[in-house]
């Protein structure tokens, strides 16, 4: 008998020690994966940007590379060259000044033209594989490739993964559309789910309580896809309707699925809260000749106020959590928020939609693993500061 | 009885040569290559053909380190893919197995029937914002664009916006479904969708890739005799040392009754 006893205790103390290191190696992985994007160049790897070395153009940062490409910034003198406009060259359309035939069966005599190419237009910028470019000298230069430097993730103002020749990894757009929604959520879910909170623990009757409590409870199991969908096919136009705006995929939207998706969490805890409050407390309330509405706001409330406390943060931790139904009611337009009326682009919604294709192990894949410690930061920092709050809760009722 | 068991021996070991090919990669052929495999697989009942997705990358990079022996792509392959494969010495075959056409899509109370490549171009830069520079009423134009993940999202970019950026923060949806969903709903959206989803419940847009001297109509003829701009083939990769190997099944999908599934899927044929 004492062996068996023995076994059991040692199996639990097994399995809770395998899930802490799981946990662990989790978080290790995930901050790994994270912070090989700041080891990681500008331009995407193997390739490089080319010029004619007569350009005193050195450094090009990021967004200045971005603007280029996109034809925003057209004239070399508005980056610190000289007054001329700017030839673009992309890879693929060396193609179509060449033929198969000049370039060769294995394109042996791709180098050669590409130096000729560069020679003769002094105002070029060309964007190639670094195995074809000739020799570094006169008269190509290859723009310094520098790693993706972390003010670049944490200050960015944009978040364009996927662009050539260099990628813009900002999360500004990301944390910003991501808090929006979440505390949104928090202030139009609070009231609701306080007044229920307080109708079931104080108010109703056991019959009633019986009824409502479960209803609440399937609420939390309803699978957030289907929260998605009926926000895409039946909130988005409402919102669109009585907002008069023109397209209905908002933040506000998303806040209203989160809202109800957060609230059986707040109701039950804070209910729970509200509940514990000391009969004693309540009689000595009504002794003291308090109505039931005085004895709630003046005596049952502050008391559980901590408890309260604590299911708001959690909300906030359910809120910014969700994935699948803000992918499919936000619009996912990665901007600044100016209102809320506006698209917006979740941290969870991003690695959900992007990680599917971002070749493995490339800059793209890291970013998303960055973004995905972001995200643990945020609810590492809300669940601690419910632990302390909920600490406070015992340790007043002991 | 010798003899017998001599043809039986070697029937097999043809049946363990032709079995177990793997088709890999994009999601846009995925359909096509499901519904061709299935078809084949009952008038071939020796051979077993595994289809899967996960998006032209995925699978030219199967292709590459030799896990599937076909790749189907929504694009072409990649210059330096294309490298990997003749590093490893081997050369590629591709296929043309069907083409697929995108048309723009507009919410159906759209004054705006036509519109030109610079026209889309602006609109999806974020260069023109309202409808009445394109002449259509006072209203704000919500563009609507595909998660960057995707081949369509891709296309789009290079044949529409000649490779330069959608507009920040333009709304991307997960899913042809939600844009057809959204666009349905929305009075100034537009949007772009696989010619073979659309309905009713949006308006298709006549397209001038010659600044505005022609519009072509997204119908089966003009994409077929391909007066309709925007159209893309979907391939399949196959590493020629493999020819024997998925000969049947490639020469199946070419053959009448594989193009008249390609038809049934909503793609169009290739003859």
């Amino acid at each position: 008998m004492k062996i068996l006893e023995r076994l059991l205790e040692g199996m639990f103390k097994m399995s809770s020690a395998i899930t802490s290191i799981v946990i662990l190696l989790i978080i290790i992985f995930l901050f790994k994966e994270g912070f090989g994007l700041f080891r990681s160049p500008v331009v995407e790897k193997g390739y490089g940007l080319y010029i004619n070395s007569k350009n005193p153009v050195t450094d090009l940062n990021p967004t200045q590379i971005k603007q280029i490409f996109d034809g925003e910034i057209e004239n070399w003198n508005e980056i610190g060259g000289k007054d001329e406009s700017i030839y673009l060259l992309r890879f693929d359309e060396i193609f179509s000044i060449y033929s198969d035939e000049e370039l060769g069966e294995n394109y042996q005599f791709l180098p050669q033209k590409l130096n000729n190419i560069i020679s003769e237009n002094s105002n070029i910028i060309a964007f190639f594989p670094k195995k074809f470019m000739p020799e570094i000298s006169s008269p190509t230069k290859e723009i310094a490739n520098k790693n993706i430097g972390i003010p670049d993730f944490i200050y960015g103002k944009e978040w364009l993964p996927t662009t050539t020749p260099s990628p813009l990894f900002g999360i500004i757009p990301l944390v910003l559309g991501t808090l929006l929604v979440s505390f949104l959520a928090i202030l139009i879910a609070l009231p609701f789910g306080l007044g229920v909170a307080i109708y079931l623990s104080e108010i109703a009757n056991n019959k009633v309580r019986g009824m409502i409590r479960p209803a609440i409870e399937l609420l939390a199991g309803i699978p957030s896809v289907v929260y998605g969908f009926f926000g895409l096919v039946i909130i988005v136009p409402i919102v669109q309707k009585m907002g008069n705006i023109s397209a209905g995929e908002t933040a506000f939207t998303g806040s209203l699925i989160l809202a109800i998706m957060a609230l059986p969490t707040i109701i039950s805890i804070s209910e729970d809260a509200l509940r514990n409050t000391p009969l004693a407390l309540r009689e000595s309330s009504y002794a003291l000749g308090a109505t039931q509405w005085q004895t709630i706001y003046k005596v049952v409330i502050p008391f559980a106020s901590s408890g309260i406390s604590a299911a708001i943060i959690l909300g906030i931790g359910r809120a910014i959590g969700e994935t699948m139904a803000v992918l499919m009611v936000t619009g996912n337009g990665a901007v600044i928020p100016h209102s809320i009326f506006e698209s917006v682009r979740t941290i969870p919604a991003t690695i959900a939609a992007e990680l599917g294709e971002a070749p493995m192990g490339g800059t793209h894949y890291q970013a998303l693993f960055l973004l995905g410690c972001v995200l643990f930061l945020f609810t590492l920092v809300l669940s601690i500061i419910s632990e302390i709050i909920s600490n406070k809760q015992t340790s007043k009722s002991a | 009885m010798k003899k017998t068991i001599i043809l039986t021996f070697s029937l097999f070991c043809l049946a363990l040569n032709i079995k177990a090919q793997k088709i890999k990669g994009s999601d846009t052929v995925l359909p096509l290559s499901q519904e061709a495999a299935e078809n084949y697989k009952k008038k071939n009942p020796t051979t077993t053909i595994s289809v899967t997705g996960g998006g032209s990358g995925v699978g030219i990079s199967a292709l590459i380190s030799g896990t599937t022996e076909i790749a189907q792509a929504s694009r072409k392959i990649k210059f330096d893919e294309k490298l990997k494969i003749q590093e490893s010495g081997n050369t590629l075959k591709e296929v043309i197995v069907a083409y697929d056409a995108l048309s723009v899509i507009v919410n159906p109370s759209n004054k705006v029937s036509k519109l030109t490549r610079e026209q889309l171009e602006g609109i999806f830069t974020g260069k023109i914002t309202n409808w009445k520079e394109v002449g259509g009423d006072d209203l704000k134009i919500v563009p609507y664009s595909r998660e960057t993940s995707s081949g369509t999202y891709e296309f789009f970019k290079e044949s529409v916006l000649k490779n330069k950026n959608y507009k920040t923060g333009i709304m991307s949806l997960p899913a042809t479904g939600a844009i057809m969903q959204s666009i349905s709903q929305t009075k100034g959206a537009i949007g772009y969708v696989g010619f073979a989803y659309l309905n009713t419940n949006v308006k298709a847009i006549n397209i001038s890739y010659d600044k505005g001297k022609t519009y072509v109509v997204p119908d089966i003829t003009n994409v077929k005799n391909k007066t309709y701009p925007i159209v893309r083939p979907l391939y399949y990769y196959y590493l020629t040392k493999n020819t024997n190997k998925v000969k049947g099944f490639v020469d199946y999908i070419l053959s009448p009754e594989g193009q008249k599934i390609v038809s049934n899927v909503g793609y169009i044929t290739v003859k």
